[in-house]
């Protein structure tokens, strides 16, 4: 029984890690790119470290796996943030079907209306 | 019936290596290829959480629980690299002379 769980959730954790990795490598631009690695990919790795700790099932081992996922959730979102600011902020293009920009709407409009 | 869950293991653990191994191959090319610097430290930070549940995935399958503290030390310092290319890349372009054009290579 355990063993059919941590099958199930071995070979779902890296499906998900699997097309994270398709994502990053066929989404046309950097924002999309980083939609598909930071969700799928955390989702990907917690679900092998919720496969270690039921495989394991001592209290020790499933704290450090809990422990592993809880800053996974917590850094992934930090990191993105800051790669995204980065790619903004350094000009890199938006796909061409990009729909709206509402960063460049906003600081173009405070730029219209301040001191210069 | 116990050998026959075993062999269930065995074959999704094979099976999942092999994805793992695929994708960080997906996420290297993407990192060579990235015309963007931020194109390449999020391939980067992709192939590292893709470490870190390759070393969670080797320690189901060789039964040592101590690869689970590397996976651990790994994403910590995976989160730090992130951090520390973002702001080097975000630095770097933002000093530079003529600053606007694209975030090239180099």
């Amino acid at each position: 029984m355990t063993e059919i769980a941590t099958s199930i959730l071995v070979v779902a954790g890296a499906l998900f890690a699997f097309a994270a990795a398709l994502g990053v490598l066929r989404l046309p631009d950097v924002f999309i790119r980083m939609h598909a690695s930071t969700k799928a990919g955390t989702l990907g790795c917690g679900l092998i470290l919720v496969a270690a700790a039921v495989h394991f099932g001592e209290t020790g081992i499933v704290a450090r796996a809990v422990a592993a996922i809880v800053f996974l959730m917590l850094t992934a979102p930090i990191a993105a943030h800051m790669i995204g600011r980065a790619a903004y902020r350094t000009g890199v293009p938006l796909w061409k079907g990009t729909v709206t920009d509402e960063l460049a709407e906003s600081s173009a409009t405070d730029k219209s209306q301040g001191t210069d | 019936m116990m050998t026959e869950d075993g062999a269930i293991l065995t074959w999704a653990i094979d099976i999942a290596f092999i994805l793992l191994v695929l994708a960080m191959g997906l996420g290297f090319v993407r990192m060579a290829r990235g015309p963007s610097l931020p194109d390449r430290v999020v391939a980067l930070d992709l192939v590292t959480i893709l470490a870190v549940a390759f070393c969670a995935l080797f320690s189901i399958a060789s039964g040592e629980a101590a690869f689970l503290d590397v996976a651990i030390a790994l994403a910590l310092v995976a989160f730090l690299a992130t951090v520390a290319f973002a702001r080097f890349a975000e630095r770097r372009i933002l000093r530079g002379p003529k600053s606007d054009q694209s975030g090239g290579g180099r």
